[in-house]
């Protein structure tokens, strides 16, 4: 019941928001504002790019043995009182939180942001079984009142610019004063709060995600900067953490060393401003928690990938900065990506989640220029693995017809070296004279694609080769 | 002048010495479109005390197959080109991205190789792009070249990520006389022209290409340099066609003096 993915359509999804006004603007702030609050961030921390080969390590580490941290986590968690819920794919998993919201007869469920949970689609799942999903994460809440996905794996409103944001609590918030100035975001924020606070307290249920699951302590952590995942967790009477299956780390020790990174990465914080532990029910002597501490696991494919050439992706720790650093999400925003997860990392996530056969023109929608790798905080060889989606789809005959045509006629000439010079020269020459005194061309045979938004440049009339064996002639 | 190129593997990965034998390539898009960068790169090669040879047997470096999910295209084309190149001293690319992919990409192709894996390693020690050869190898960055105007210098995404070029092109731009250099904003930032991602995602490549000329535009510079053709073609055509002012050149043109030619996409004269 996850949304059906329209990867398949990027191009078009692209086009569409290269004309999207709003969106271009709060994509051309988003990304002025990230690139730099990161910098700036980073510079203070001259151990940055170390922790970065820890964060790496670490991850290998745990991805090398998944099996043994996942069963020490379970066993961490029974300990305290709470479950672990192993669910192999979205089905199960959707199941498994209804069955226990189920147990307490929910009406109501409050939601932490979650991107696992939008990869599953709870909150269509709940809605369609009657229960009502409360987005508390601002962004969540704003896109949830606007019927949309998330455009940024932490940002998910990146794409609503401040005035959509009013207009879309005038037309929901029908109590709301038309009076009411609601011109900055210190206005907006305290509505959104006014109206969650209710949510918070008639809900039967609080789901949120989880940054890691800590093994040896049977604990999960989640990083907000708005509270409310605090909320979420600790007023109703069962707190449901939907986890994938690499999130675990060994230690508080390990976690601690990927918070540091983590949003330094992400939002070019120090620390978020609340990071918060989750281990167990509440005990007697607690002031306050949930009376039943749920942990649903969730594989969805992830596993297949363990061993491969791909599997170096399940080091993502979710903070976004590939997406906040990668020219084509600069330009197109992430509902072109059509899934749940955009930018470099989702081009990675969404073939291995949907099947690259719905996801064709994602691993190709990329330069390769190499700034995601740049700045992922476990060093994900981004272009690299981009490359070996493309290496599958190639073998799978997923690439188009015309491009392997394509592809075979230059390399049967690429490498027949006296054929390419003969064919090079007879192109040289074409070009030059088709170009004339102009120097260059607005449209050219088979250029289309080229020439659609630029001039092709023209040749100076013979190829190098030809132009250095004549001198060569000459000077020997 | 033939160079012998048997003499280089007494010393193939020592340090540079004047008359080393210097292998050329020269790139596919130098070849076919712009052949007075190949000649301007060898003209400051020598300059620079190197015995320059341009190996018949290269086309391409092997990106279109490799970046298309063809490796065995791929795979071959490596080979071809390191049998092509490895008798000598060094290899020199006016190109970040050729150079990338010699050097970085196929130690990767053929890892798995054992004849031809060590044979790609060896050859990927020895190379280098054009101007990081030129200010790091020859230690030479004066070539008494004098141009008047303001340039702004573009890196590709290659030449600053895989080859670690940074500093090289502009201590060499220093030198040349009546030249001065604005830097544009977001250096770091790709022009979108991918290779054959510019073909397939034409609208999202002149997106990323139209902000990079704004940037560029906001420099008030009136040449743009780059160290790579591709990344030049879809820069002067994408400035061409809406009208730019602005000249866009190799910088090894620049460099080497031999800026006769017409700039990248511009009428000629004669």
């Amino acid at each position: 019941m996850s949304f059906v993915p329209t990867s398949n359509a990027f191009k078009e999804n692209a086009a569409g928001a290269l004309k999207d006004v709003p969106l271009q603007e709060a994509l051309g702030i988003a990304r002025h504002h990230s690139i730099q609050t990161r910098l700036n961030t980073v510079a203070k921390m001259p151990e940055f790019e170390s922790l970065r080969d820890i964060g790496r390590d670490l991850k290998n580490h745990i991805i090398a043995n998944l099996d043994h941290y996942l069963l020490q986590f379970e066993q961490s968690v029974i300990d305290r009182g709470g479950k672990v819920h192993w669910c192999p794919d979205g089905e199960s998993a959707r199941a498994k939180v209804l069955e226990i919201c189920r147990t307490v007869n929910a009406k109501t469920v409050t939601k932490g942001k979650t991107m696992i949970g939008e990869e599953i689609g709870i909150n269509d799942f709940l809605f369609a079984n009657g229960i009502e999903p409360v987005e508390t994460d601002l962004g969540e809440y704003i896109i949830q009142l606007r019927g949309e996905t998330p455009s940024h794996i932490i940002g998910p409103a990146l794409h609503v610019t401040k005035a959509q944001v009013e207009e879309t609590f005038r037309a929901a918030h029908t109590d709301l004063d038309p009076k009411r100035n609601l011109d900055d975001a210190a206005t907006l924020m305290a509505e959104a709060r006014e109206k969650l606070r209710a949510g918070f307290l008639k809900a039967d249920v609080g789901i949120t995600g989880a940054n890691f699951l800590i093994a040896d302590e049977g604990a999960t952590t989640i990083v907000t900067n708005e509270g409310n995942g605090d909320l979420t967790q600790t007023l109703p009477r069962i707190h449901i953490v939907l986890a994938s299956i690499e999130k675990v780390v060994p230690s508080l020790k390990d976690a601690m060393t990927l918070l540091r990174i983590l949003a330094r990465s992400a939002t070019g914080q120090e620390q978020s401003v609340y990071t918060t532990f989750s281990s167990g029910p509440r005990r007697p002597s607690d002031l306050d928690g949930p009376e039943e501490f749920h942990v649903v696991l969730i594989d969805n494919g992830r596993s297949a990938y363990l061993g491969s050439d791909l599997e170096e992706m399940l080091r993502c720790i979710r903070c976004g900065a590939c997406l906040d650093h990668c020219p084509v999400y600069h330009s197109v925003g992430g509902h072109a990506y059509g899934w749940v997860y955009s930018g470099p990392i989702g081009s990675l996530l969404t073939p291995m989640l949907v099947g690259v056969e719905n996801a064709k023109p994602l691993p190709n929608a990329s330069t390769l220029c190499g700034r995601c790798e740049s700045v992922c905080p476990v060093r994900i060889p981004i272009p690299k693995l981009l490359r070996n989606w493309r290496e599958r789809e190639f073998s799978r005959a997923i690439t188009p017809q015309t491009e392997r045509s394509g592809l075979w006629f230059w390399a049967f000439m690429a490498k027949r070296p006296l054929l390419y010079r003969l064919v090079t020269r007879i192109g040289a020459r074409a070009l030059f004279n088709l170009a004339g005194q102009h120097g260059r061309l607005s449209s050219a045979p088979l250029a289309s694609g080229w020439t659609k938004h630029r001039d092709l440049p023209a040749t100076q009339g013979r190829t190098f080769q030809e132009q250095w064996k004549a001198k060569k002639g000459a000077r020997s | 002048m033939t160079s012998q190129p048997g003499t280089a593997q007494l010393n193939p990965q020592g340090p540079f010495k004047a008359g080393a034998n210097v292998a050329l390539f020269v790139t596919c898009l130098v070849d076919l479109f712009r052949p007075s960068v190949g000649f301007a790169a060898v003209k400051l090669l020598e300059e620079a005390g190197c015995r320059v040879s341009v190996p018949d047997a290269q086309t391409c470096c092997g990106q279109p197959a490799y970046n298309s999910g063809d490796r065995k295209t791929a795979v071959d084309i490596a080979k071809q080109t390191i049998a092509a190149f490895e008798a000598f001293d060094f290899v020199v690319a006016p190109s970040g991205s050729c150079g990338g992919m010699i050097k970085h990409h196929y130690p990767q192709l053929l890892a798995e190789d054992a004849v031809w894996g060590p044979r790609a390693e060896g050859l990927a020690a020895r190379t280098y792009e054009l101007t990081q050869f030129l200010a790091e190898q020859c230690g030479k960055t004066d070539f008494g070249a004098r141009l008047s105007g303001n340039c702004t210098y573009h890196d590709s995404c290659s030449s600053l990520r895989e080859m670690k070029v940074k500093a090289a092109p502009r201590d060499l731009l220093k030198q040349v006389a009546g030249l001065t250099l604005t830097e544009m904003e977001e250096t770091d930032a790709c022009c979108g022209f991918g290779g054959t991602f510019c073909i397939k995602f034409p609208d999202v490549s002149n997106s990323m290409a139209a902000r990079k000329v704004a940037t560029i535009d906001a420099t008030g510079a009136d040449l743009l340099l780059a160290g790579d053709l591709g990344c030049l073609m879809n820069l002067a055509g994408k400035m061409k066609r809406d009208g730019s002012r602005v000249q866009v050149r190799h910088v090894a043109e620049v460099l080497a003096g031999m800026t006769d030619e017409p700039a990248i996409g511009e009428e000629r004269n004669s």
